[in-house]
């Protein structure tokens, strides 16, 4: 268990480095550091001055390393657009998407598992026929498209819930929540609802799957012809082996949360980082745009890394002999 | 005297997409406390379905759709799940074939074995275990209290199977079904598991239904045996008997087939053709098309089980019950060329 | 060609096709989608893309069966004025083909990585599939993002939207290769071990011509069902790219563009802008999930749902 853990770290420090070339390599081609600091009304010689100054006329791999020394140390550059170090802006944003991605993964987890269960072990039922029928056309309407739906029911039309922003939001220590408020709880609902729209279906067909061929196993029929209740048999002998693949599936669908925050905060205008990055597009802001990719690159693989070693938990064949 | 377990005219029937297939067609059997009873036939006789049927665990869309099981004076078939459930892993265990894929690979042999006493008794987690580190040592695996906290897939697959059979014991069950229990294990081991078996069900007076198409195994363990072809019985009796002196034709063709009774170098004996599926079962006795001595009547009516004179063997064939003076069809017996009601000499 | 047609009636999956009323449906359903988006220029109204037609007059009118809205215009008009029907099937034309051109890249991509990797194993293998891995935990979405932001930023907006058409093919095949490698790879590894193979290798043929000429064949059936579920993941990607602006311009929109551009006016009530082609793309998208779906049960053999 140990070497698989080492093992799984090596990995995620060699993915970083490659992360950490590959945002270096953009922003030497495309940013413009000493446009960053003194803005774009300076003449060249003073211009020329900044660039031998800041070590911008160094060989690439020595910039390369100022950079991850730089990086390790919270510096990511600076922000055009916001004058201020992109890791604070960052960090100032960050919260807002922390809280979405939490609430639409708890909401995925707690509705997916009893349906999908559900859904595997009565297949044949009106409403597990329903349930597949509806998660289909789910997977099929993009996220934005659901966004834009629920604010038009629910905001336009019902002027029930919020259609922007994050409303109130208490600071706590820094981190600005938009939890503790009753202002800040119903922002959160429509964004959250959206975001959870495409994965919802997602996991509820992949649980439904899995646990349909493990209830046609062996050890499950063994369990039947043991005399065992059958909740016993479907929540431990059949859902712990069904928990397996969906963590593995799971790892990979954070990925894809993240990238759906980025269309649900412009919908919704969250002030979050997906926002952020677009906005940050849209401005040429490419130190903070190369920030975000590093910054999002690192909570991804700190993220798999620790998806990979709970998969070698729960699963005693990884646990004991040490590979998967 | 009342028997253990009394299968009257069992039917069983998937039903299918496109129709309904007979697995079972009627079959009939008795098993008495501590006897050890063997199905054989190849696969896709019905012997697994008929195993399954006892207690009740038929995979879906299969269903039994006739007849009787007598445990202990109970008809298991209309029993309701509660007290079915009761009966499953309790009084009748089943030991199914891979023992690789019967544990499951995530759950330790202790939470595994703990379960199923606490599934039908109100126990406690310790006096359970003690238990367990009984049956454990009853199937002779070394070291059983270290066992306990291991998974599946650190044993091997002798091992896996014994722990298999200790679940098996955990409530001293009145009866084993044990389907093709070691198919899956090298020869060696295959040995060791059917000494074991044998061995407990003596010791512990239990009945024993081993369902398998190995005759050399049943020879071994078996007292009596029953034949199954295309879903029915053909043949039972006491194992010595019938494998000495085969009635049924299928029988004979399944002996002879053994190697063990072939001089080296001869070609092995096989049975001309193959055991029909379910959907295309031939008309009158099922085995007709791979009878050498079929006749007319074979082809027309599916001959019913009827006992040997003096002995506690029956055998369901037109021939045999022609040559025992038994009227088959019509006047003149196609077989003993007599005329029903004459006998042979 | 007869000859294959006719085999083809006689085989399962066409009998399975003709009993399954789900797939004849969606299979009728997005027969009708792709011709008329191919068919546009010719059968659209109007053509959206031609300035001197579109009134700034005309913007924002309801669709025709509504109080405001005009025959000329079936499902009324978007904010520049351009009739909206025809926009939406001149959208979906592009659509259909970045998602085609996106997933021919991807198959081509993937396919070649999938040989290499499966039959060279080892080193070669692990370092491919490693990476395939990694982007693939990135989410295929998220590599696209992040590689239209950069081409945008590195090109201008202007010179990108120009290049909007090829750009978001390569993007959109670049990002998805992975699934179709590792489809590839797993049925390379299976076969690699038929005797066919060891066969081949005997006679001396070289390694391309094994993978290509007699491998490929036999791995191609997992590589068609991915293929029908890809397209709606690369129609579903462009929209998304275009909806953030990352994708096709708003002088030539597609979908997703379109969807955009209607957003901002849904507070003012125009809801038409955003609605037909929003359910258009999601009934493009669920009939080619319902036939990837259908082909999936038909080709797996394990699976008897009955």
């Amino acid at each position: 268990m140990f070497a698989f853990v080492v093992r799984r770290i090596a990995q995620a420090v060699f993915v970083m480095l490659v992360i950490g070339l590959i945002g270096f390599s953009i922003k030497q081609q495309i940013g413009d550091p000493v446009r960053d600091i003194v803005g774009v009304s300076v003449s060249v010689a003073e211009r020329e001055a900044l660039r031998e100054q800041l070590g911008l006329n160094d060989p690439f791999l020595v910039q390369y390393g100022r950079f991850l020394k730089n990086a390790l140390h919270g510096d990511l550059g600076h922000s055009f657009f916001f004058k201020k170090p992109c890791l604070d802006v960052i960090l100032a944003k960050a919260p807002a998407t922390i809280e979405l991605v939490l609430v639409s993964s708890l909401m995925i987890v707690i509705l997916s598992i009893p349906v999908g269960m559900y859904a595997a072990i009565y297949p044949r039922r009106w409403l597990s026929r329903i349930i597949m029928g509806m998660s289909i056309v789910g997977v099929s309407i993009p996220v934005f498209l659901t966004a834009i739906l629920l604010i038009y029911l629910f905001s336009i039309q019902l002027n029930w819930l919020p259609s922007y922003g994050r409303g109130e939001t208490v600071a706590l220590w820094g981190w600005n929540s938009g939890f503790f408020t009753l202002d800040g709880l119903k922002h959160l609902i429509l964004p959250s609802v959206a975001l959870s729209s495409i994965m919802l279906p997602l996991f509820i067909r992949l649980i439904r799957s899995e646990m349909m061929e493990v209830l046609e196993t062996e050890y499950v029929k063994f369990a039947w012809a043991k005399g065992l209740h059958r909740w016993r048999i479907w929540l431990l002998h059949a859902f712990k082996n069904t928990l397996l693949p969906v963590i593995t599936v799971g790892g990979v669908q954070l990925g894809i949360l993240i990238a759906f925050t980025i269309l649900t905060e412009t919908v919704f205008q969250w002030q979050g980082m997906g926002f952020m990055f677009l906005e940050a597009v849209e401005r040429s802001d490419t130190s903070l745009l190369v920030a975000y990719i590093v910054f999002v690159g690192a909570l991804f693989v700190v993220v798999n890394t620790v998806v990979d070693v709970i998969y070698g938990l729960v699963n005693p064949t990884v646990r004991i002999t040490g590979r998967s | 005297m009342k028997h253990l377990l009394e299968v009257k005219d069992l039917e069983v029937t998937f039903a299918l997409r496109f129709g309904n297939l007979t697995a079972i067609n009627g079959i009939s059997f008795t098993l008495n406390r501590g006897e050890r009873l063997g199905l054989v036939g190849e696969s896709g006789a019905g012997k697994s379905v008929t195993g399954f049927a006892v207690i009740n665990l038929i995979s879906k869309p299969g269903y039994i759709s006739g007849g009787s099981i007598l445990f202990d004076g109970q008809d298991l078939t209309i029993l309701p799940y509660d007290q079915m459930r009761d009966i499953r892993g309790n009084r009748i265990s089943m030991i199914f074939q891979d023992p690789m894929m019967t544990l499951n690979p995530v759950l330790t042999i202790g939470t595994q074995m703990v379960e199923t006493l606490q599934a039908h008794r109100n126990i406690s987690r310790k006096a359970a275990e003690r238990i367990a580190l009984d049956k454990l040592r009853k199937v002779q695996i070394p070291s059983p209290e270290k066992r306990l906290k291991q998974y599946p897939h650190e044993f091997s697959g002798g091992m896996r199977q014994r722990i298999v059979i200790a679940i098996a014991l955990l409530s001293d069950p009145a009866l084993i079904i044990a389907d093709e229990p070691t198919t899956a294990l090298d020869v060696t081991i295959q040995a060791e598991i059917m000494e074991l078996l044998l061995e407990l069900c003596e010791s512990e007076d239990m009945g024993l239904i081993l369902i398998t198409h190995d005759l050399g195994v049943v020879s071994q363990v078996t007292e009596n045996i029953a034949v199954m072809y295309a879903g029915k019985i053909v043949e039972t009796g006491p194992t010595a008997d019938i494998i000495q002196d085969p009635a049924h034709p299928y029988t004979q063709g399944l002996i002879r087939a053994l190697p063990g009774s072939l001089q080296a170098g001869t070609r092995l004996n096989q049975i001309p053709g193959m055991m029909p599926t379910l959907t295309d079962i031939p008309s009158g006795c099922a085995f007709h098309p791979r009878c050498p001595f079929r006749n007319a009547v074979c082809e027309q009516l599916p001959p019913e089980l009827i006992q040997l004179a003096g002995t506690r063997r029956t055998v369901a064939c037109h021939r045999v019950a022609a040559e025992m003076g038994r009227p088959v069809s019509g006047d003149l017996n196609p077989f003993t060329g007599t005329l029903s009601g004459e006998s042979n000499g | 060609m007869k000859h294959k047609w006719r085999r083809f009636q006689q085989s399962y999956v066409w009998y399975s096709f003709k009993r399954d009323p789900v797939a004849v449906a969606s299979f009728s359903v997005l027969f009708f989608l792709i011709v008329i988006a191919l068919l546009a220029p010719v059968i659209a109204p109007y053509n959206p893309y031609d300035m001197s037609v579109i009134d700034i007059m005309d913007a924002e009118l309801p669709p025709s069966w509504m109080e405001e809205g005009s025959r000329d215009f079936i499902f009324g008009t978007d904010i520049q004025g351009r009739d909206l029907l025809s926009t939406m099937l001149y959208g979906m034309r592009l659509s259909v083909f970045i998602g085609c051109g996106a997933v021919l890249l991807q198959a081509f991509i993937g396919i070649v990585i999938g040989l290499i990797s499966g039959y060279a194993g080892g080193k070669t293998d692990a370092i491919l599939m490693r990476i395939a891995d990694v982007q693939l935990s990135f989410s295929t979405l998220m590599v696209a993002i992040v590689i239209s932001a950069i081409f945008q930023v590195a090109f201008g907006v202007g010179q990108y939207e120009q290049m909007a058409v090829p750009l978001l093919i390569i993007i959109i095949g670049v990002a998805e290769w992975p699934q179709y490698a590792r489809t590839v790879r797993a049925s390379v590894l299976g076969e690699k071990k038929k005797e066919y193979v060891e066969a081949a290798r005997v006679i001396g043929l070289s390694p391309g011509r094994i993978m290509v000429g007699h491998i490929l064949p036999n791995a191609i059936s997992p590589v068609l069902v991915i293929s029908t579920i890809q397209v709606a993941n690369a129609v579903m990607s462009e929209a998304a790219l275009s909806f953030m602006g990352l994708g096709m311009p708003v002088t030539k929109p597609s979908l997703g563009s379109l969807i955009n551009s209607g957003f901002e006016y849904i507070f003012s009530g125009s809801w038409w802008i955003t609605l037909f082609p929003g359910v258009l793309l999601v009934v493009f998208v669920l009939v080619i999930n319902l036939l990837g779906d259908w082909l999936r049960d038909v080709m797996n053999p394990k699976l008897y749902k009955g």
